[in-house]
């Protein structure tokens, strides 16, 4: 029998239909493969065997019993831990809110449950999804299951879902949830050779994810291929009637119209993009990528987006601002961790608590959100990103009106070592390919492409139109089948 | 614009986040060189340009006034809206004491 | 021009006010959450997870909250922007869970408008004057922190954290504190007609933070002092001139007004400054990204502007107009909704049990209420809502004494007798026998008695003294027990004393 735990989603949850094996024997596989790799790869924060074995019981006994399964029937998966789980724990990875049990369930999570998958886990991540290499965690950093050959250096698993990477990548859950604010699902995805979609900007309803960037933040699959990708998001995705940014639109089923035939399509290149100094392999993956969606038949049209170079900043004043906002909330009253001193009054509670409980760049972010916002400066920073954003998102309407999608890198280079980058500034210049879509709010995924010459894994950006899903998976599709991409990260924990 | 030690502190301030001299003499550089560089956007020439209001085109849905309508939006759950706190009182919030 | 002054040491000093109201806005359920609003609840018995800012969560607007608000704008004649936004406002609070308040700074649901305002009731057309309105906008109310339930610790009740408030904010218009008074007892009827707040200062669901400041008369406007928080007419009132003595006072002694957040202490009747501001309040305002910019349409408004009923200074037009009531009258029957509508209930009774046109019967019913009805409650220490007869009743109990059946003063008595047993006038006035006569016979005998045994007055009054016409009614009046008609009587006396 094949190991369970090498099945792609889509292999599970027909194998689950077909009675080819139950779901309690997938949910015990991919239990063992979580424990085994805990403490070497540190991808979760809080496992739940009981939880996936409970949902897995269900599933087979509702087969059993002739019921119509769920979309997902038999599925475990990883949960980000910025999702709020019924409780179970839920911390976003920060010290603020150890031990904190949500009495809610995420929209998106319910929607998962209700579809037949089942929680691994809660998987760890940067702290309050901000940064991109899952070394801000407050639980420990997570540890790339890809090593580069004959080095043991432990490599970063991207961030901010490096959790949710790791653990699909190892084969230690066969698809995970991210959540992407400015590349935090497709930047771990290409670091890990996996596949993720951000959605576009109100897909997935937000309410019960803990909020980083309100106008940024999306929900979004990340799993082996293209198509556990669009059968997992129809899942995830949905109007909310309790989000009031959620798009009132039907979801369309994205697997069904799966097609990796491009003929009549255009494949916009932003020339913007081949930066100064762009790595000469993730140059020539992206044009590998380029020839392999002529070969699906598209047409390939050079682009301008003339704003991208200002997408990073622009973000690094946005996101930071709504987090200062967001994060103030956490303050030692009605939730998390209370840091108070003797003698203290409320608001030295609140700066102890909130000094306490934050990490590093969660602070870091925090403050320069507060400066921006401030007075005398909102105009300058906040009111000017705001503007620029406007173009940005002009440049790609722009861009469409030529073309059906965009071919980009998702990243400037593969997996770096932990403690590799240690200044802020030098993490932030990674997302310069995966937030410029983050800020038009326009569907966008990584599919990986294939591995550099560090055997590491490369990953290739697809970004559509507003609410073309559609045509942002099959752009990938055709790009997975003719990648071929079947490396694995060997394994050595 | 650059960021001094007092500015710093005033945002921390600002933020409710407590730092220690320590801590400022560490924030100060790392803050300024963010701040250094978002600073490029200031060459944007953003004439008549709106700020943006909405990502993606949508408008804001009224609910309907209608009390507890969904269980999830509702009230009436006094014990899990306490069931986290750090020290809940006879159904209140317990805080230090507050002098207005 | 008011010529209001406070009396300082070196000379006269002029006070100008402005009044920023937060009104809480009358709905079945929060403004981002569906939580009741109800006064009075159990501690934290109604809060959601949206209200206590749980991680995740999210807020969505209720459409009555911004139904009233745009009702409101319209009442007071104020452009409605179909375009605003919803901004935050970043503190940190122990009443404010999420660290911010959502609120409309940039761009309110409602722009400028006005309130007129009466300084006196008993000569209405010559003590108007307009008071405008800067703006209206909508945002969230913050929870509540109690401080002496325990040495320690304050206790956080967040039942009102997230309750819609209208802030209606005024121009610096007022110049006395009988200004103010004027206009917030006006916009607390006008919210009490539009019905979208109830405008019970004392339970909190209105309150005022009064802005002041002096200047020499014709200066540049002072520097101006808010004291927050003030939850009643009289006790803005004070603020306003206590406030004003102190500002004076400190000038005329050498200092400067420090622009500053005041409490007012009702005990001392004085401001004191709030002291937990150390640092001055930056609150970042920035467009909420949670909520997309509300826009209503045409449909909306109109149906807002449909569903207002007539508001009080049109009200006190057709009172004066249509029915010909005094202004005083039209004042007072308008000044409050309750009273409006129970004079008008009444007006209705009246007319159907007497079958003539309200016009006709106005006078007899405002004359009544005023004087006979509320006199009459307030010896019982009862008010229109307590009233143990409705205006129903009082209707049947004017058209006895319109159709003649029972006197004017008889009906005194009837009345007294109505609000004690809530039996009705016809009832009444059947088992006493209260019914007047107008039996010519028997009060033409009653006349002659009268002035058979008052020769001596009728001399007088034959000589000149027209004065004592009153005292021969008066005196047949008693001796038929005060059930003759009075018509009838004066016009037996008059013939008797031809």
């Amino acid at each position: 029998m094949t190991n369970l735990t090498d099945l792609t989603l889509t292999g599970i949850r027909d194998g689950v239909a077909g009675g080819d094996f139950t779901a309690t024997e997938v949910a015990t596989a991919f239990n063992g493969a979580v424990a085994e790799a805990q403490e070497a790869l540190n991808a979760f924060i809080v496992t739940t065997p009981e939880a996936a074995l409970a949902a897995a019981a269900k599933v087979d006994a509702d087969r059993a019993a002739g019921k119509p399964l769920g979309k997902l029937a038999g599925v475990p998966i990883g949960m980000k831990d910025l999702f709020a789980t019924k409780g179970v724990q839920t911390t976003a990875a920060s010290k603020i809110l150890e031990g904190f049990k949500p009495e809610y369930e995420s929209t998106v999570s319910q929607k998962l449950w209700d579809a037949g998958a089942g929680l691994l886990g809660k998987l760890n991540l940067d702290q309050f999804a901000m940064g991109s290499s899952n070394e801000s965690s407050a639980y420990g950093k997570v540890t790339s299951p890809w090593r580069r050959p004959n080095d043991t250096a432990a490599l970063a698993p991207g961030g901010s879902s490096g959790g949710s990477s790791a653990a699909v990548a190892a084969r230690i859950v066969p698809a995970a949830t991210g959540t992407d604010t400015g590349g935090s699902i497709r930047q771990p995805a290409a670091f890990t050779g996996i596949s993720g979609i951000k959605p576009t900007y109100g897909r997935c309803s937000r309410w019960g994810i803990v909020a980083f960037a309100s106008s940024l933040d999306q929900a979004g699959p990340m799993a082996h291929t293209v198509q556990d990708c669009a059968v997992m998001l129809e899942a995830m995705a949905g109007f909310d009637a309790k989000d009031a940014t959620s798009l009132d639109m039907p979801v369309p089923n994205w697997e069904a119209a799966l097609s990796g035939d491009l003929k009549g399509k255009k494949v916009g290149i932003p020339r913007e993009y081949r930066i100064d100094g762009l790595n000469a392999e993730v140059a020539k993956s992206w044009d590998e990528g380029i020839a392999w969606l002529k070969d699906a038949g598209a047409e390939v049209v050079d682009i301008s987006l003339p704003h991208s170079k200002y997408a990073l900043a622009t973000y690094y004043i946005i996101a930071p601002a709504e987090a200062s906002s967001n994060l103030a909330r956490y303050d030692g009253v009605r939730y998390g961790l209370r840091d108070l001193p003797d003698g203290a009054n409320l608001q030295e509670m609140y700066a102890a608590t909130r000094a306490a409980g934050f990490g590093d760049e969660v602070k870091r972010r925090i403050l320069i959100g507060t400066y921006v916002l401030s007075a005398g400066f909102y105009d300058a920073y906040y009111t000017q990103a705001q503007k620029v954003r406007t173009l940005i998102a002009r440049d790609f309407e722009e861009a469409f009106k030529q073309v059906d999608v965009i071919l980009a890198p998702t990243a400037p280079t593969s997996a770096f070592a932990l403690g590799e980058k240690t200044n802020p500034l030098d993490m932030y210049l990674g997302d310069v390919f995966s937030v410029p879509a983050s800020l038009a709010g326009l569907p966008a995924m990584s599919v990986p492409a294939g591995l550099d010459s560090q055997g590491l894994p490369l990953g290739l950006q697809i970004i559509g139109r507003p609410f073309d899903e559609q045509g942002v998976l099959n752009a990938g599709l055709a790009i997975e089948q003719r990648a071929g991409f079947s490396a694995k990260p060997e394994k050595w924990w | 614009m650059s960021v001094d030690t007092a500015t710093v502190a005033k945002i921390a301030s600002l933020a409710r986040i407590k730092v220690t001299p320590g801590d400022l003499e560490a924030m100060v550089p790392e803050l300024n060189g963010i701040l250094d560089w978002v600073e490029q956007l200031g060459e944007v020439d953003v004439t008549g340009v709106e700020p943006m209001t909405a990502v993606i085109p949508n408008t804001l849905r009224l609910r309907e006034d209608i009390t507890n309508a969904d269980p999830l939006t509702g009230g009436g759950i006094r014990d899990a809206v306490l069931a986290n706190a750090p020290a809940a009182e006879h159904g209140f919030f317990g805080v230090p004491k507050v002098i207005e | 021009m008011s010529d209001y002054r406070i009396q300082g040491a070196t000379g006269e000093w002029e006070v100008v006010i402005g009044l920023e109201v937060h009104a809480q806005v009358t709905s079945n359920a929060k403004l981002f959450s569906g939580s009741a609003t109800a006064f009075g609840a159990e501690p934290n018995s109604q809060v959601s997870l949206i209200d206590a800012a749980m991680p995740g969560m999210l807020p969505v607007p209720n459409m009555e909250c911004i139904r009233q608000a745009v009702r409101t704008g319209i009442a007071i004649g104020a452009q409605i922007n179909k375009w605003s936004r919803f901004d935050r406002k970043n503190y940190f609070y122990a009443d404010l869970p999420q660290g911010y308040q959502i609120s409309q700074l940039y761009h309110p649901i409602v722009g400028e408008g006005e309130i007129e305002i009466t300084l006196d009731e008993k000569n209405p057309e010559t003590s108007k004057k307009v008071i405008g309105v800067e703006r209206i906008h909508v945002e969230q109310d913050a929870g509540k922190l109690m401080h002496d339930q325990h040495p320690t610790m304050s206790y956080v009740d967040l039942n009102r954290s997230g309750v819609a408030l209208m802030e209606i904010v005024s121009r610096p218009d007022m110049r006395s504190p009988a200004e103010a008074g004027a206009y917030l007892a006006k916009l607390r009827s006008i919210l009490r007609y539009v019905g979208s707040c109830d405008g019970n200062m004392d339970q909190g669901s209105m309150r005022a933070d009064v802005n002041v400041s002096v200047r020499r008369p014709g200066d540049e406007f002072g520097t101006r002092t808010e004291t927050k928080n003030v939850n009643s007419v009289r006790f803005v009132m004070a603020v306003v001139e206590s406030e004003a003595k102190r500002q004076v006072a400190v000038i005329e002694d050498g200092g400067k007004i420090v622009q500053e957040t005041r409490l007012y202490d009702p005990d001392r009747n004085e401001t004191r400054s709030m002291r937990s501001k150390e640092d001055a309040h930056d609150y970042r305002y920035f467009p909420d990204p949670d909520l997309l910019p509300l826009v209503l349409d045409d449909a909306f408004v109109e149906e807002a502007r449909a569903s207002l009923p007539e508001l009080p200074d049109a009200k006190r037009a057709r009172y004066e107009g249509a029915l010909g009531l005094t202004a005083y009258a039209a004042g007072v029957l308008t000044a409050e909704v309750d009273t409006a509508r129970w004079f008008e209930a009444l007006l209705a009774a009246t007319a159907t049990a007497q079958n003539k046109p309200e016009g006709e019967v106005a006078k007899q019913a405002s004359n009544w209420l005023l004087s006979e009805f509320f006199g009459a409650l307030n010896k019982l220490g009862k008010d229109l809502a307590s009233s143990p007869i409705d205006a129903e009743k009082a209707g049947q109990l004017l058209a006895l004494v319109g159709n003649g059946t029972i006197s004017g003063s008889i009906a005194k008595q009837v009345l007294e007798k109505m609000l004690e047993t809530g039996d009705d006038a016809a009832t009444i006035v059947e088992r006493e026998g209260l019914k007047q006569t107008s039996d010519t016979g028997a009060i033409e005998a009653a006349v002659a008695t009268i002035m058979a045994n008052n020769a001596d007055k009728v001399e007088q009054y034959k000589a000149g003294k027209e004065a004592l016409f009153g005292f021969f009614v008066g005196q047949t009046m008693k001796a038929m027990a005060g059930k003759a008609n009075p018509q009838i009587v004066n016009e037996l006396v008059k013939k008797a004393l031809a």
